[in-house]
């Protein structure tokens, strides 16, 4: 009964859509002008706009597109990875005239923003996320962004900031991407003093507040002074730390509102800037990349303003290593480095930079983090 | 923190009592409220999206006036809606109460996803914490024992409730209409009137339990608030054996179990948390094949119940 509506529904607008063309041939010149001088933009987010998280810091980064002549931005939120994807590109593209697409969420990308972009060559679509190849249409692509080199720096306020040696890390799941934060935290940490520790505990999903509340009020029982996470919406465990008297560093977006007085600072996505180049690029008419990277010295990532407790030392360092990443080439993971469990896990002599492809098979936790990949 | 002292392994012990006390508050007023619609025998399934809702409308409220107060009478409100709802649907001759109750979950939690956009933003003002834990130095265990006033109201009304049930007119109807309609009908009672009444008085305390994941513990507003709490409140009705005093210590028990996961991992005890998450609901089969009967059907089952029939 639906699928019957939206069919008919599509090849509504296909006629109608046939009709604008028809009439803009004729010769109504403003509205094909107007067509032509508007680039319209979607972005589709896996959850609410304002989490505190993962959809907020792109749902700002599509904020600062909305003043911007000649560019309409369509959003919307909520959006699951289902076939409700797909049913939202399509009506981006029907309805509102998008020619370029960011499915946000990292379910989107296989099969529904694939077989969406092969029935319409004409739209390019960007995904977010590490799951493109070459072998994938054309006119698809993918942009993410390394966000290590951030939680080294939280790590480095947080060692400064810690009086009991000990910081906390409540994380999601145990995939690369998160134990890459996990060690990078830790790292930083050690910059500062070589005995602190990171206690580590895993939720075991991306969106668990209950559990995520319980985690931060166990590692505050444990003496945990100063804590991060990776979850998808930090603002639970925010708000439970700062209520337990903790300090936080946050993630994915700038989170200070929630806790002024603990909140030191966080690595936060800057998807305004990948998306700044692919917009420009398609108003030149030029291809789109394909393959886009980048952490902070690209811009793709910034930290959060340093909150007022931050002492002076603290920040000395951090604004140095800072200074030191925006060169480029910046590299923590060196060996010979073991494993919390005594195996060598990076060689003696091998540097891995941010971009290294070695990080994205990371399946250990640094000696010092206290926590299992299992 | 500066003054907390090394509390080791005793941090175990104690976030389970802690856990107990923060997390099993939406699971004592879910339980407690399924006990009085299913002791007049009609399940309501729906109860878990009364208690998403109770806590989109507890957190909406609360921002909008500035009192969370209001925000628990407005979910309480909303979730008798929920349960008017689904009793008067189930008046109807031949109509199955569970299938409605499944189809009265997605509704409750479709309908909060939809309104609780707008609040997922900001900040509510939270219930207050009553501090039972002043006697201690330690600030774990003061933690441990802040203590909101509804944990508090929960034991009161699982206390009443064990009493109502047997000792007032009101609970000798309930039962009747609960063991045999035949019954009641002879008594001259109105056994959908009754199980109407029931099933609003269990949604409203739903809709508080709902009110206090939002307002109270975690304290936030997403729609991944609940995580399937009210469906496994109705299960602790069954493995508590419709007895409210049961249903507190089953809360209970699941709320330290659930703690499990994370206090190992803080200690240091890291592998194997999925096994450790997983500790109530094996906890749940435990106790419910330990006392299953093959002679006898369940002790305590109100006999109109769909389940037991």
């Amino acid at each position: 009964m639906s699928d019957k509506f939206q069919i008919s529904r599509r090849q509504l607008l296909k006629s109608s859509a046939a009709g604008a063309t028809l009439l803009t041939s004729g010769g109504i010149a403003p509205l094909s002008a107007w067509a032509a001088d508007t680039l319209t933009v979607g972005f589709i987010y896996v959850g609410s706009k304002g989490d505190y998280g993962y959809n907020q810091s792109h749902a700002q980064a599509a904020e600062t597109f909305k003043k911007m002549p000649g560019i309409k931005v369509v959003e919307e939120e909520n959006v699951p990875e289902t076939n409700a994807v797909v049913e939202t590109m399509e009506s981006m593209i029907n309805i509102d005239g998008a020619s370029l697409i960011f499915p946000t969420s990292f379910g989107y990308f296989n099969p529904f923003m694939l077989a969406t972009a092969k029935k319409y060559p004409k739209v390019e679509f960007r995904h977010c996320g590490g799951l493109w190849t070459k072998a994938d249409p054309a006119n698809t692509g993918s942009y993410f962004g390394y966000i290590g080199m951030g939680q080294y720096l939280n790590g480095i306020v947080a060692g400064h900031m810690t009086k009991s040696k000990k910081l906390g890390f409540i994380a999601a799941k145990p995939i690369p991407q998160v134990l890459l934060n996990i060690n990078s935290f830790l790292l930083g940490a050690r910059s500062v003093d070589p005995a602190i520790t990171v206690k580590t505990i895993f939720t075991g999903d991306w969106n668990l507040p209950v559990k995520e509340a319980e985690a931060a009020n166990a590692l505050a029982d444990q003496g945990i002074d100063v804590l991060t996470m990776h979850v998808d919406s930090p603002k639970v465990i925010i708000q439970t730390a700062a209520g337990r008297g903790l300090y936080v560093c946050g993630y994915h977006a700038d989170q200070a509102a929630l806790a002024p007085t603990k909140y030191l600072t966080g690595a936060n996505w800057n998807w305004a800037k990948p998306y700044h180049d692919f917009i420009t690029e398609k108003r030149a008419n030029k291809p789109l990349g394909q393959f886009v990277r980048g952490g902070i010295p690209e811009g793709f990532v910034k930290m959060s303003p340093l909150g007022p407790m931050v002492t002076p030392p603290a920040k000395k360092q951090f604004d140095a290593t800072l200074a030191e990443i925006m060169k480029g080439n910046f590299a923590i993971i060196k060996g010979p480095m073991k494993d919390n469990k005594g195996n060598i896990v990076v060689p003696a002599g091998k540097i891995y930079p941010e971009n290294a492809i070695e990080l994205e098979k990371m399946n250990y936790l640094l000696d010092g983090v206290i926590g299992s990949t299992s | 923190m500066s003054g907390s002292a090394d509390i080791g392994l005793w941090g175990v012990p104690l976030a389970m009592i802690g856990g107990a006390v923060r997390v099993s508050t939406p699971y004592i007023f879910v339980a407690l409220g399924e006990t009085i619609t299913e002791r007049s025998g009609r399940i309501n399934l729906g109860q878990e999206g009364t208690l998403v809702f109770g806590a989109m409308i507890g957190y909406g409220v609360a921002i909008i006036t500035g009192s969370p107060l209001l925000g628990v009478a407005a979910a309480c409100a909303c979730g008798c809606g929920f349960g008017l709802f689904h009793g008067w649907i189930c008046r109807f001759p031949k109509v199955n109460d569970i299938a409605v109750g499944i189809a009265m979950m997605q509704l409750g939690v479709g309908l909060a996803v939809f309104f609780g956009k707008p609040f997922i933003k900001p900040a509510a003002p939270h219930l207050p914490a009553i501090s039972l834990g002043w006697w201690s130095a330690v600030p774990q265990i003061r933690a441990a024992l802040d203590v909101n006033a509804l944990f508090i109201l929960g034991l009161g009304l699982a206390l009443f409730l064990n009493w109502a049930f047997r000792n007032t007119k009101y609970g000798l109807m309930l039962r009747v209409v609960g063991d045999s309609s035949d019954a009641a009908r002879a008594m001259g009672l109105n056994p959908n009137r009754v199980r109407l009444y029931a099933t609003a008085i269990g949604g409203g305390l739903a809709g508080i339990g709902g009110a206090y994941l939002s307002l109270y513990y975690p304290g936030s507003w997403n729609e991944g608030i609940s995580s399937g709490q009210g469906l496994m409140a109705v299960a602790l009705v069954i493995f508590a054996r419709w007895n409210p005093l049961g249903c507190f210590f089953a809360a209970l028990l699941f709320g330290g179990a659930g703690a499990l996961g994370s206090a190992l991992q803080s200690v240091g005890v890291t592998q194997g948390y999925y096994l450790f998450y997983a500790a109530p609901y094996v906890l749940t089969l435990i106790i419910l094949t330990a006392t299953s009967s093959r002679s006898h059907s369940l002790v305590g089952a109100p006999g109109e119940l769909s389940i037991t029939k």
